[in-house]
């Protein structure tokens, strides 16, 4: 690919209007649902149980406290179905009789004094008796000796093409791993909090931290047994979400909604204290992959056979959803005739794990690029050259049988990648360095990969989002869409899209509050799929909306801020209707079968080549990033600062996953590591400056060309660190975090 | 017992117990809602404020070692600062929840070095945990701010 298809942005703060909540997040007047004003609050707690699973035989309430003081809510108050609503009802909101996990609620309790509150919480016990031999490992599933449901798996998928065995039949290098992926919490800095309020018409109404406040009503129609009108969920300022707040907060809200139904008129907040927060919401699924990857003499694929299972916990919630994503990613951008992975989510006694940006595809990323190296070393082959080898190209069919179109950009990225770092020219240094004997070995690793944007295959189509557009009397517009900001720019990057669309300054348009007695659903805010699919939509609302003004109220082309302004007000002053609505409709051109595996998984892929530098220290084994280059294709950059954060936040959390963040299980399969202090993310004192690198092909199926990014940054990094570090210390590894502990045993065992 | 202070430049005088935090006090009687509690263990900084122009998280502060003190929160920085404008334009701020205390440790440092490096950057911010931006943005804001990095 010729970079003269490729743009490559280096104007990134002159192009970038200033962010909308920026002023109110800097001077702290944000309010975040534990900062809503609310007067005579009551404050919620729950109780869970304690054992991996079992049957609740008995709640005993302490006599020396004065229950009367306290609202009191068990499964025997849920006015609705108690069934978390999500894929499968399989999920109770609270705990009746069979439980399949540590942590899940059993009783709410609510009072106004949190001191009282917690002595309260400890004025409770309950009487389990536990299952035998729980669960806590893929591989011990699979072997399916206990059950947790029928032969332990919640879904099983295929993506089988070509014939595996003519592809081992030609190949002459073969390799085979096993790698191991953990859990990752994504540790947004606000934990999961909501705020329930029975109004005097009966109405209830949530408040609170969510990604999705349209999964949160769902949820609540279903639990409390009442119609949608009679339920309002508006979503307060969400500081991080990263996945973590897609699913659970539904939970929360069914609980604090029960509370607040029987509280009779008080309001309830339920905020989770951290520990709480780690112990019992969804995290990153761990996963397991079997891998064998087979080439010929001169480097080109000849199969891959992968066996990806991940760990789903107890509960189904989102894993078919994340092994899809993990199974369709899990071959790369690579050419290769014969390809089967075989993916599985499992059934343990961990609490349900979730979502996570990249959701799937980090995890099964990891496997393909770390072998990917160990095949390049087998062919005594340079593992960039490996790549440029095999990454697609416009024409080839890629891993799910798509021919792909000109909307390709992995060899472009690639090539940037080699050429801004010196790759070649760091090798030969880092050889040298390293066998110069120092007290450190430094390493350049890569990984190349494409990431795609919005639902898979026919996802988009089911949810048949909607997006509005409001014209006021006074020339502003505002849109009316249940997409949510939680720190990844969406309230920018929509207004931003609208504005240029309506050819208006952006201080004429207004992000509406996500509040569903307001907002249509348009969709999930999941998947980087808001700035790529709901942007689309905004635009073509906008085309609407003009439409109609210089229909109807005289609106003359080309127009600006005031003669729009008069138009609106024309519109209005006629009782002519302001709200204009766009529905998705799918592309033509997408066809995909679900059942194979087979056809257009996404929309759109962003390209991406990612190179970490690393240094390893000889005595302590500690491994510093001495430098990280993330290059990749987007299509177009609609704000480049926010484009830019999104990729360095995503790199960094990528960086915690590689090297410090492991989530540490007790014996009943709960998270050890519930602090701050022993969970480590990365702090400024281990991360310095990325180099971002943004090339804007301008073909993907958002606005101007536009293309998902939030989820990208994730996939890259682990390998690419992983693949430095075995290159500095000439190691195999197979597994992440990449600890000094874990260093000094891979480098003993091969001393001996 | 009372403890008095002033907060953001303001007498005040808190009537709670001395083991209450401090961070308790800003948020519930004095209505500072912008100073956060992301863990309430002294790990994540979304509580800091500064205490006699010193950097500390009022988490971990008890009311009763406050008598005296010069206490400022984020509502108490100058609202149009070159600092607040550089966070905006750099994109220092993402979801924001750390931002507050991002701010006061912003000040601090700035205070401490008028013309920092890197180095002294990321050592300076090392206690407040951010998970949106990897940080990069921060340093850009601050070394705008100083005028660029100071050379090592
Ligand atoms: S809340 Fe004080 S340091 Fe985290
Ligand atoms: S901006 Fe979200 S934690 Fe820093």
């Amino acid at each position: 690919m010729s970079l003269t298809l490729v743009k490559q942005r280096t104007d990134q703060q002159t192009a970038s209007p200033r962010r909308v909540d920026g002023v109110a997040k800097i001077r702290g007047t944000a309010l975040y649902v534990d900062d809503l004003p609310c007067a005579d609050v009551l404050h919620g707690a729950t109780v869970r149980t304690t054992a991996a699973g079992g049957t609740l035989q008995e709640v005993v309430f302490d006599p020396a406290i004065d229950w009367s003081e306290f609202v009191v809510v068990t499964a025997r108050d849920i006015p609705g179905m108690n069934a978390v609503k999500l894929l499968e009802n399989d999920q109770v909101v609270l705990v009746d009789r069979a439980f399949r996990h540590a942590g899940e609620a059993v009783v709410l309790l609510a009072h106004a004094d949190p001191e009282k509150l917690g002595m309260a919480l400890k004025g409770v016990s309950l009487v389990e008796l536990p299952n035998t031999a729980p669960i806590f490992d893929i591989d011990a599933a699979l072997a399916a000796q206990q059950e947790i449901i029928p032969g332990n798996i919640y879904t099983d998928y295929l993506l089988d093409r070509g014939d595996v065995a003519e592809g081992e039949h030609l190949a002459d290098v073969v390799i085979e791993e096993r790698f191991l992926t953990p859990s990752q919490e994504q540790l947004y800095i606000e934990p999961q909090g909501m705020l329930a309020h029975l109004q005097k018409d009966g109405s209830i109404l949530v408040e609170g931290s969510m990604q999705c406040p349209y999964y949160v009503l769902d949820a609540l129609v279903q639990c409390m047994g009442m119609d949608k009108d009679h339920l309002r969920v508006v979503q307060s300022t969400t500081g991080g979400a990263f996945g973590g707040k897609e699913d659970y907060p539904s939970v929360i809200a069914c609980h604090a909604a029960l509370l607040a139904l029987k509280a009779g008129g008080r309001s309830v907040k339920l905020v989770y204290e951290r520990g709480e927060d780690l112990r019992v919401t969804p995290k990153r699924h761990p996963s397991r992959t079997l891998i064998s990857l087979g080439a010929n003499k001169a480097g080109e694929l000849q199969f891959i056979d992968m066996d990806f299972a991940i760990d789903g916990g107890a509960y189904r919630t989102l894993s078919p959803v994340v092994l899809s994503r993990g199974v369709i990613h899990a071959p790369g951008p690579y050419k290769c005739p014969h390809i089967r992975v075989r993916g599985r989510a499992v059934a343990t006694n961990h609490p349900p794990f979730g979502a996570f940006r990249g959701f799937g595809a980090p995890q099964s990323i990891f496997a393909m690029e770390v072998a990917m190296d160990r095949l390049a070393r087998k062919l005594a082959m340079d593992p960039a050259e490996l790549r440029r080898i095999n990454l697609l190209r416009t024409g080839d069919v890629n891993p799910t049988g798509d021919v792909v179109g000109a909307d390709c950009f992995a060899h472009a990225t690639l090539d940037v990648a080699l050429e801004h770092t010196h790759y070649y020219q760091r090798l030969a240094e880092y050889r040298a360095w390293n066998a110069a004997g120092h007290q450190t070995r430094k390493g350049i690793g890569l990984a190349t990969f494409a990431h795609g944007a919005g639902f898979t295959g026919n996802g988009e189509l089911h949810l048949a989002s909607r997006v509005s557009l409001q014209a006021l009397a006074n020339g502003h517009v505002e849109i009316l869409c249940s997409n949510t900001e939680m720190g990844q720019g969406a309230a920018t990057t929509l207004v931003q899209i609208a504005a240029d669309a309506l050819g208006l300054p952006m201080d004429r348009v207004h992000l509406a509050q996500a509040d569903t007695s307001r907002v249509p659903n348009s969709g999930p805010t999941v998947a980087s799929r808001t700035c790529m699919v709901v942007g689309e939509l905004i635009q073509k609302a906008a085309g609407q909306l003009l439409q109609r003004l210089r229909e109807t109220a005289e609106l003359a082309a080309p127009h600006d801020a005031q003669s729009f302004a008069a138009a609106c007000a024309r519109l209005c002053a006629v009782a002519g209707d302001t709200l204009v609505t766009a529905q998705y409709q799918p592309p033509t051109d997408m066809r995909w079968d679900e059942q194979a595996f087979l056809g257009r998984a996404y929309a759109s892929y962003a390209w991406a080549a990612y190179i970490a530098e690393v240094e390893v220290d000889v005595l302590t084994l500690e491994t510093r990033v001495l430098d990280f280059t993330a290059v990749q294709e987007i299509g177009d950059a609609v704000h480049p600062v926010i484009v830019q954060g999104q990729i360095e936040g995503g790199v960094a959390q990528g960086i915690g996953y590689a090297l410090y963040e492991d989530v540490l299980w007790n014996e009943r399969g709960v998270m050890a590591n519930d602090r701050l202090t022993n969970y480590i993310i990365p702090t400024s004192a281990d991360l310095g400056f990325m180099h971002v690198v943004l090339l804007e092909g301008g073909l993907g199926a958002g606005p101007k060309g536009a293309k998902g990014v939030g989820e990208l940054p994730m996939d890259g990094p682990a390998p690419a660190i992983v693949n430095a570090i075995q290159q500095a210390l000439d190691i195999d590894i197979c597994q992440i975090p990449v600890k000094p502990e874990m260093l000094l045993e891979l480098t003993m065992s091969r001393g001996n | 017992m009372s403890t008095t202070m002033r907060i953001n430049g303001k007498a005040f005088q808190s009537s709670s117990a001395p083991n209450a935090r401090l961070l308790d006090v800003l948020r519930n009687e004095c209505d500072l809602k912008g100073t956060k509690e992301g863990c309430g263990e002294g790990e994540c900084g979304a509580c800091a404020v500064l205490v006699n122009g010193r950097l500390v998280n009022s988490c971990l502060v008890p009311l009763g070692q406050m008598e005296r003190a010069e206490i400022t929160t984020v509502e108490g920085l100058p609202e149009d600062s070159a600092l607040a404008q550089a966070f905006v334009q750099c994109g220092a701020t993402q979801c924001g929840i750390c931002t507050p205390g991002m701010m006061l440790a912003a000040t601090a440092l700035l205070a401490e070095y008028a013309n920092p490096t890197l180095e002294e950057i990321r050592w300076g911010l090392s206690g407040n945990l951010c998970r949106c931006t990897g940080y990069g943005r921060i340093y850009a804001a601050i070394a705008q701010v100083a005028g660029g990095f100071a050379d090592v």
